[in-house]
């Protein structure tokens, strides 16, 4: 067990700050979303019926609060930087070479577009008033 | 494989944290297209919450909590670990007060989305 394997027997990066940067922030957002992700699912999967929430439903109530809307942007932010370096490592773990680069160039590239896409929808989604 | 190659407790922690991990990344893919249709094209995003709430929809989506609370809580130990490097020797321990944990908040949990799968059936009235 010496520097490398630290004390714990786990790897931690030694010496690249980026992968170093990377271990740190595996965690930190891990963190974060054990309290966004657990809380989201209690909300909309426990408390209330995923059948009820229809298009309209998000507009009208769960997306009429700025509230929501920033708390679902934090989550889709730190997931993605989470789930994709995950799948970064899943990756690197079986295969390599030129396969290895291709894959991570469209994973980053998936990656990218769903954080696009995801942000595009929070920010224009428009309002709905309740009636009544 | 998991079974015959006799890496014990920690071996199976691993395994299922990359497990639900994988599992978990691809309803991401997913549900950011969904949420992203809500948007773009409403009345796709309907047709696929009645996808989601058929009685298959319905286990995968408790499939998918268990996916979560446990990534989550096997996540939580090795953040414990890596920041109380000592506690590595009770990383067995830690494992198992996590499927206690796992336990505790998946029953009442299990019961609610048994309630919709019930109701999806038609065995409960909505």
């Amino acid at each position: 067990m010496t520097a490398r394997y630290g004390r714990s027997g786990r790897i931690k990066p030694q010496g690249d700050r980026v992968e170093t940067a990377i271990w740190y922030l595996m965690r930190v957002t891990g963190l974060a979303l054990f309290v966004l992700v657990l809380t989201h699912y209690l909300i909309l999967h426990v408390l209330h019926e995923p059948a009820q929430q229809d298009a309209s439903w998000i507009a009208t109530f769960r997306w009429s609060s700025t509230f929501w809307r920033a708390y679902d942007w934090s989550m889709l932010m730190l997931v993605l930087f989470h789930a994709f370096m995950g799948m970064r490592i899943v990756v690197g773990d079986i295969v390599g070479g030129a396969l290895r680069t291709g894959l991570l160039r469209i994973l980053y590239a998936l990656g990218i577009f769903l954080l696009i896409i995801g942000t595009y929808v929070v920010l224009t989604l428009p309002n709905v008033v309740p009636a009544g | 494989m998991l079974v015959r190659y006799r890496g014990g407790e920690g071996m199976l922690a691993w395994a299922f944290h990359r497990i639900s991990g994988v599992a978990i990344w691809l309803f991401l893919v997913l549900h950011v297209i969904d949420i992203f249709l809500v948007g773009y094209a409403p009345g796709a995003y309907d047709t696929l919450l009645v996808i989601y709430a058929t009685p298959a929809g319905i286990v995968m989506e408790w499939l998918l909590g268990a996916a979560v609370l446990y990534h989550a809580l096997n996540g939580l130990r090795i953040i414990i670990i890596d920041g109380w490097p000592r506690l590595t020797r009770y990383h067995r321990q830690l494992w198992y007060l996590n499927w206690i944990a796992f336990a505790l908040v998946g029953i009442p949990v299990t019961w609610v989305i048994f309630g919709q799968f019930a109701r999806a059936m038609g065995w409960w009235p909505r």
